[in-house]
């Protein structure tokens, strides 16, 4: 259990909004600048208040898309969802110099800690890339020859997260796989579909360079992934999840 | 609390089955660290031990022919989603334990996996725990724990290990596997007790 630590309490923390960039129709990227943020790990999430006038206050838990700074600015992606309550608002109404509270950072089991040296395969279903581009950009901030590469499956072409990030890192020793379930681009070969076990054994550290694998995406995604990762021989102990929803369709948010 | 400028919300009705920060969801999601355990009933086993000396020990054969109950409760994730009335079959630890308790005041709770949680072991006594194996008139399926898991309802539900394999009794606690990575020791979400601190 290395990397194991037992945090002090939690406190909230008032967070402004100093920037937003639009991901896809439906996903926005908030930069906050928060007071006295202790900092984080690539991989963690914090928690997310929103008050009303009333009073009244909702709760959600984020994964942080940013790097580790040594500063106090953290970047959360949100994906807008239709019968949420808090994403609506934070994704089409919250504007800049706008405050939210956080708390965090949360979890320490699906990071990526720059120490790391060995391979590092990343799968990533819709908005499960958000963990793993922190650390993508993690292991570029700090100059770590970790070699790194990121399977992402998407529906479409448009529904693509940090493309133009994600386009730059072949020229940084990073592979990119994108996998289109629904509709490809033009010039993919591959017809839209599901991953299957060849494609992940094609677009993956092979289990002989013992990479350590993080898949993150909607629960069924991250069952279908995993289990391939560990069909093709990977070791059930070196492939770290996270799941969202029942389904894949994280209601309530 | 900072006001966020515009926002309204709209779950303000109070249900008083929903214990403080949680919200109803009809959905039964998945949480866990990592791949899904596949365990054939003809290869699982549960044991209880005191860290030294295995003192029981059930094949899935032996574990079914105990006597089990349905089970209907409440159940709260951590991540905030809770989810009424949810059916199940167990079998009660206060079956499971008994005459073994010794000296012990804390349990550690073991799974295929490698997954741990520990607890107060008076938390797993008195009617409110169970090892369940159905749920909502099935088997249990991988992605919920089976094929059988920890129930404990009145903590959040990390506690309640999918995929239980052993209880290790203990006289000292020492924490599981979320409890190290920050997550409370307890659990309880009628205090939210969500993170170490709270």
């Amino acid at each position: 259990m290395a990397g194991a630590a037992v945090l002090g309490r939690l406190n909230w923390r008032i967070a402004r909004v100093i920037a937003l960039r639009d991901e896809t129709a439906t996903a926005r990227t908030i930069t906050f600048e928060v007071a006295g943020w202790p900092g984080h790990v690539a991989g963690q999430r914090v928690d997310l208040r929103v008050t009303a006038a009333d009073g009244y206050s909702a709760v959600r838990e984020y994964s942080i898309a940013s790097a580790p700074h040594e500063d106090t600015r953290i970047e959360l992606s949100i994906e807008r969802l239709p019968n949420g309550e808090v994403s609506p608002y934070l994704t089409q109404d919250l504007a800049i110099g706008d405050v939210v509270e956080l708390r965090g950072p949360i979890g320490g089991w699906f990071v990526w800690r720059a120490e790391q040296a060995e391979p590092v395969q990343l799968v990533a279903g819709g908005s499960g890339i958000v963990p793993l581009m922190a650390m993508i950009r993690s292991r570029i901030a700090k100059r770590s020859a970790a070699p790194f590469r990121l399977l992402y499956s998407i529906r479409s072409p448009d529904a693509v997260w940090y493309r133009d990030e994600l386009r730059e890192l072949s020229t940084k020793g990073i592979g990119v796989t994108f996998v289109y379930t629904r509709t490809s681009p033009p010039d993919q070969p591959r017809p839209p579909g599901r991953i299957d076990t060849e494609l992940v054994a094609e677009a993956s550290w092979p289990p002989s360079s013992t990479p350590t694998c993080y898949v993150c995406g909607p629960t069924s995604f991250v069952e279908r992934a995993a289990g391939m990762l560990i069909a093709l021989g990977h070791s059930p102990d070196r492939v770290r999840t996270e799941r969202f929803g029942p389904t894949g369709d994280p209601r309530g948010r | 609390m900072a006001e966020s400028r515009g926002f309204v919300g709209r779950n303000r009705a109070a249900n008083a089955k929903l214990p403080p920060g949680q919200y109803l969801t009809t959905d039964f999601p998945v949480l866990s660290a990592g791949p899904t355990p596949h365990v054939p009933p003809d290869e699982w086993e549960l044991t209880i031990d005191d860290g030294t000396t295995v003192l029981r020990r059930w094949d899935w054969n032996a574990f079914r022919e105990l006597p089990s109950e349905t089970i209907t409760v409440d159940i709260h994730c951590v991540t905030r989603w809770s989810k009424l009335g949810t059916a199940w079959e167990g079998v009660s630890l206060d079956t499971l334990l008994t005459g073994i308790t010794g000296n012990a005041s804390f349990a550690l709770a073991r799974s295929y996996g490698g997954y741990t949680t520990n607890l107060p072991l008076r938390d797993l006594q008195n009617k409110q725990a169970w090892i369940a194996f159905r749920y909502d008139g099935a088997e249990l399926p991988p992605e919920h724990g089976g094929p059988a898991r920890l129930l404990v309802p009145h903590l959040y539900l990390w506690k309640s290990a999918k995929w239980i394999r052993g209880i290790t009794l203990r006289n000292h606690d020492e924490p599981g596997f979320w409890e190290r990575y920050g997550y409370h020791n307890y659990g309880d979400p009628w205090r939210e007790q969500r993170y170490s601190g709270d």
